[in-house]
């Protein structure tokens, strides 16, 4: 290429408009969008589902499928255009000038090619290196991106790697050519929080070291704050506020960018004395939008007749700050220093009895070693080893850690979709384990609900919202006509605060966060007193979130309901929780109260967990804690502690106790409990991860 | 993988027990028996003579017993009978009355290695079975090498950009393809192409640009021994045109998919051309699904067998079950269907290894 010593910017996109074409309409996929990325830089792109930033990723990469169209603006990389180029300039753009980073490493790896070749294949292609060329190259990105034995990585196959270690491959292959742009499409979000601290850090050493400017595309604010110089905030396929990360975090100058920060659990939130404030209505669908601004609707500061005239709202400079730009009529009007005002204060309810107590539980699975030609050695997962906890009643008891670590399992015993191994489940102190659902009586099933994850998949999407409703009151034998039934049904509705019309309408045309809210009425249904929320949240986008966490709280306050959280989002069950379980390969490592929890001592594996939270503040100071390596399998757990393959702390115990033995659990302090070999005075010594730096 | 197979070989074996029970059940039935001792004795056999017949050759044991007996776990009959001079002649199923005392077999079944004889064909039913499954392997074995690659190619080209004119025209062909049963594109094909008064051959002639009269033969009676490209074709094309429009199918769906996959998107975006997009990261993973049904599709191609045969007059496996099943052979079709199960069982077993091998995410570890 003659442009090696071009000095300008990277990426120039000017009032870049995307189109989709359906049958039906032109449906706007991004509007008037304009972003910079310097050479060096780190760009980051947030907003919700839906608000065009993958949008914005692909129309760089002149890749936006049959119905997508580029239908104003321009994309320049280096001063060219991209879109006056052929196919064939284009290639040679691709992957070897920009390359890009995928959210699901899984699914962007090549299942029937060896990691080898498909890494290979960039120099091959675009450097026309001889294949032993390319496979020198390959070995020594693959020891860059910190990848344990390069050689025998680059002839496996992707199904034999980590989720880690995949995404680890795809930013290799992004790497090998050296590109001077680098697109990351949430490149974090498949992963777990530990495996996706050491890749943002990862990502930002090769960056420095390459010299790469960085579009990064994600919906985690804390995430973007970590990683990025400058941000460009997205609502509804428009730019709504852009600057250096210091001056929309610190000075936001657009209510929508305000809205989303009050949305979000930062430290010092709290379910009772500072709420999160959700931000009310929804999304708007592309062909819907409003006139005017198209966040106008949702906006506290909205005013009649001038933010809703037909004029489209350009982007307006804001005077302090470096490029800092907002698309607001108002925000010279706006103090946006004004405290929130507060919203209510909600009486914190009273914790009563023990209606749930687990003691000693375990569960083990036997699976094949080879699932699909039977035989071979039986081999043990141990999901969930001697859980020992109990939970009262209006209690919120999280249950927190990484995938693997044997949360859900613990879920589907409780509720009876598995029986234990071993140990006891007494709900009001009747044993449990051993019942399978099918056989517990109406008012155990009715008593114990579960609110899953992905709110898309758990409703019947041919049948009524209303009809669903009835129907788990039919099994929970609640009423005694269908008259009843149906008045419990729209009472159910009014407590998650749906509109009564929603009974009669199909799954399909609502929005996630409302399917989610169904998904609880539908839990508490027969009047649940424990509810188990699997990642209830997590599918949501960050402004619905807030609400439907709010709704559970209310509900809870109201019905004094157990509430077991599942989270590996620490953000949240710090706001939200009372008590705080973490687990690690099936084991309790710590238990104890919110503040206990969230504050030192800490378990080892507690300490890192806080430590590779992404927080949305730039007054919080972090210790910097990166663990090393992917969980261990739970089919072949590490001799000794469960953690010491990973803990940073393992040195400052003697004797090398950690290899060799399974720490006692240990109590702390009153109701704090730690299964570690730390010493007391090790432990007392420990720093708190989260400081929030003096003002 | 060993013992996979070891048990697939087990499962095989119990199938097969399984099956041959059910037709030796239906052709030992009364009526069959009766209609058996008619055609091979008299038409005009009275109901004792009938009897007897049976009786003198076994046929009138328990079931179970019969059944042992032509695996060859239970001693095979043996009838003693005094004829006209006095003499006592001694038959049996494992021996002829000629055979000498001390060469008389007491066994004598599949397990033995002895397959009965043929009433129909009067003949030794593992040779002719055996001469019969290499006329219609060959058949077969034509018939993959030009479905298969047939069906492979139109699939690709028409998934690999699904919605073009290209995919509109080959999906159309495709369809019509297994549309079109054997019977009719048979016919259509020996009018057109092997007829001296129709279609195409005649015009052909008269511009002498074909020295014999037809440019194909309607008949592939010579082909079971000596096959040639005029005589074999047409029954080759009939069956390979209907099963090629399934397979084409099923490889278009498989690869339209993956050619949506996120990996040949990260593909592209790497900067790598389309035909070796298509060629080095897609049709691996496209083939995957299609493998299975190509292998699950020779079973169903012995019946299109049969027609073909008739159609064509070609002496095979297909005619052979049409007219052992016309005389109740009982030891014939015993022997067919247990080569039908095998070939069956066999066709998946191979199916099953294969996919392994284009699939390495169930590699054996």
């Amino acid at each position: 290429m003659t442009t090696q010593d071009y000095d300008g910017p990277i990426l120039e996109i000017e009032n870049l408009s995307i189109s989709f074409f359906t049958r039906l309409r032109e449906i706007p996929a991004v509007m008037d969008f304009s972003v910079t990325v310097q050479p060096g830089e780190a760009v980051g792109l947030v907003g919700e589902s839906g608000c065009g930033k993958s949008t914005v990723a692909l129309g760089v990469m002149q890749d936006l499928g049959k119905n997508g169209r580029v239908v104003g603006g321009t994309i320049k990389f280096k001063g060219q255009d991209l879109g006056q180029m052929t196919m064939e300039e284009l290639r040679k753009i691709r992957g070897c000038e920009i390359a890009m980073i995928y959210q699901e490493p899984m699914a962007s790896l090549n299942p029937a090619m060896r990691i080898g070749k498909q890494l290979m294949e960039v120099p091959m292609i675009h450097q026309n290196m001889s294949e032993a060329d390319a496979y020198e190259r390959a070995l020594q990105v693959v020891t860059d991106v910190k990848l344990p034995d390069p050689e025998r990585i680059l002839n496996s196959f992707p199904h034999q790697l980590s989720g880690g270690q995949q995404q680890r491959i795809v930013i290799a292959m992004a790497l090998m050519s050296e590109p001077s742009l680098l697109i990351l499409d949430e490149p974090t979000t498949a992963l777990d929080v530990t495996v996706e601290a050491a890749v943002v850090e990862l990502v930002k050493d090769l960056g420095k070291k390459y010299g790469t400017s960085m579009l990064f595309i994600s919906h985690n604010l804390g995430l973007v704050l970590e990683t990025c110089d400058r941000i460009c905030v997205m609502y509804s396929g428009e730019a709504v506020e852009t600057g250096r990360i210091e001056d929309v975090f610190d000075k936001m100058q657009h209510p929508y960018t305000q809205a989303l920060f009050r949305s979000i659990p930062l430290p010092g939130a709290d379910k009772n004395s500072r709420p999160l404030v959700a931000i009310p209505g929804n999304f708007p669908l592309p062909h819907e939008r409003p006139k005017g601004c198209n966040f106008g609707p949702r906006c506290d500061y909205f005013e009649e007749g001038r933010c809703n005239s037909s004029k489209a709202i350009p982007m307006a400079h804001v005077e302090h700050g470096d490029r800092h730009e907002s698309r607001c009529l108002k925000f010279a009007e706006i103090d946006w220093d004004a405290p929130l005002i507060a919203a209510e204060k909600k009486e914190k309810g009273a914790i009563g009895e023990v209606v749930l107590k687990i003691d000693n539980l375990k569960k083990y699975y036997e699976v094949a070693a080879n699932a699909i030609f039977g035989g071979g050695n039986k081999k043990v997962v141990k999901a969930n080893e001697t859980l020992s906890f109990e939970a009262r009643e209006s209690e919120t008891l999280a249950i927190v850690g990484e995938s693997g670590c044997g949360k859900s399992t613990f879920a589907k015993v409780l509720m009876g979709l598995e029986t234990a191994t071993d140990g006891e489940i007494l709900l009001d102190n009747k044993a449990v384990q051993n019942t399978a659902i099918e056989d517990r009586d109406t008012k155990t099933v009715a008593d114990v609900q579960m609110v899953f994850q992905n709110p898309f998949d758990t409703l019947n999407p041919s049948m009524t919202i209303g009809r669903q409703i009835i129907r788990a009151l039919e099994i929970f034998k609640v009423g005694n006509s269908e008259a009843e039934r149906r008045t419990r049904m729209l009472e159910l509705l009014d407590l998650v605060k749906l509109p009564r019309e929603f009974a009669d309408r199909m799954p399909r045309q609502l929005s996630g966060g409302q399917k989610q809210r169904v998904g609880i009425a539908r839990a508490f249904a027969g009047d649940a007193r424990i509810v188990v929320a699997d990642e209830p949240v997590s599918a949501l986008d960050v402004s619905v979130q807030a609400a439907v966490t709010d709704l559970l709280m209310d509900i809870q306050r109201e019905h004094k309901t157990t509430l077991l959280f599942i989270s590996h989002d620490l953000s949240i069950v710090r706001y939200l929780s009372d008590r705080v379980m973490v687990m690690y390969l099936g084991h309790v490592v710590e238990l104890g109260t919110t503040d206990q929890v969230f504050s030192p001592p800490y378990h080892p594996y507690t300490e890192a967990l806080l430590s590779a939270v992404p927080i949305a503040d730039t007054s919080v100071i972090k210790k910097h804690i990166v663990l090393e390596g992917d969980i261990p399998s739970a089919m072949n757990p590490p001799p000794g502690c469960p953690f010491q393959t990973r803990c940073g702390w393992k040195s400052k115990v003697s004797g090398g106790l950690c290899d060799t033995e399974m720490p006692p659990v240990r109590e702390i302090a009153d109701g704090h409990q730690v299964k570690c070999h730390l010493s007391d005075e090790e432990l007392a010594g420990m720093e708190a991860v989260i400081k929030i730096a003096a003002e | 993988m060993g013992t996979f197979i070891i048990r697939r070989l087990g499962q095989m074996l119990l199938t097969a027990l399984c099956l041959t029970f059910i037709v030796f059940f239906m052709t030992n039935l009364t009526p069959n028996l009766e209609k058996l001792a008619k055609t091979q004795g008299n038409f005009r056999m009275s109901d004792e003579a009938v009897n007897s017949w049976l009786s003198d050759r076994g046929y009138l044991a328990p079931l179970p017993y019969k059944f042992g007996q032509w695996v060859g776990v239970v001693p095979g009959w043996t009838n003693e009978k005094t004829d006209n001079d006095g003499q006592t002649i001694v038959t049996g199923r494992c021996f002829l009355a000629a055979t000498p005392v001390e060469d008389r077999a007491r066994f004598c079944g599949v397990l033995q290695g002895f397959w009965g004889y043929s009433s129909v064909f009067k003949t030794d039913v593992d040779a002719l079975v055996a001469k019969r499954l290499s006329a219609t392997g060959k058949l077969m074995g034509f018939v993959l090498l030009l479905m298969v690659p047939m069906a492979l190619i139109v699939g690709i080209l028409a998934g690999m950009r699904e919605g073009s004119n290209l995919d509109r025209t080959l999906s159309t062909f495709s369809i019509a393809s297994t549309a079109t049963p054997e019977y009719v594109s048979g016919v259509i094909f020996i009018a057109l192409l092997a007829s001296s008064k129709f279609g195409i051959s005649p015009i052909l002639a008269d511009w002498g640009w074909i020295d014999t009269k037809t440019l194909f033969l309607g008949s592939a009676k010579k082909a079971v021994d000596d096959a040639t490209f005029r005589n074999f074709f047409l029954p080759v094309l009939t069956i390979s045109l209907y099963g090629m429009g399934y397979i084409a199918r099923m490889t278009r769906a498989s690869m339209a998919e993956v050619m949506t996959a996120q990996y040949i998107r990260t593909a592209r975006l790497k900067g790598v051309s389309f035909r070796n997009v298509v060629m080095k990261h897609a049709l691996r993973n496209a083939l995957i699904a299609p493998f299975t049904v190509i292998m699950l599709q020779v079973p169903w191609l012995l019946n299109g067998v049969v027609i073909v045969e008739y159609l064509f007059a070609y002496d095979g496996f297909g005619r052979l079950l049409v007219e052992a099943a016309r005389g109740n052979d009982i030891e014939l079709l015993m022997a067919i269907s247990v080569v039908s199960v095998i070939l069956v069982l066999l066709t998946q077993l191979i199916s099953d290894i294969g996919y392994v091998f284009l699939n390495p995410r169930i590699r054996i570890s």
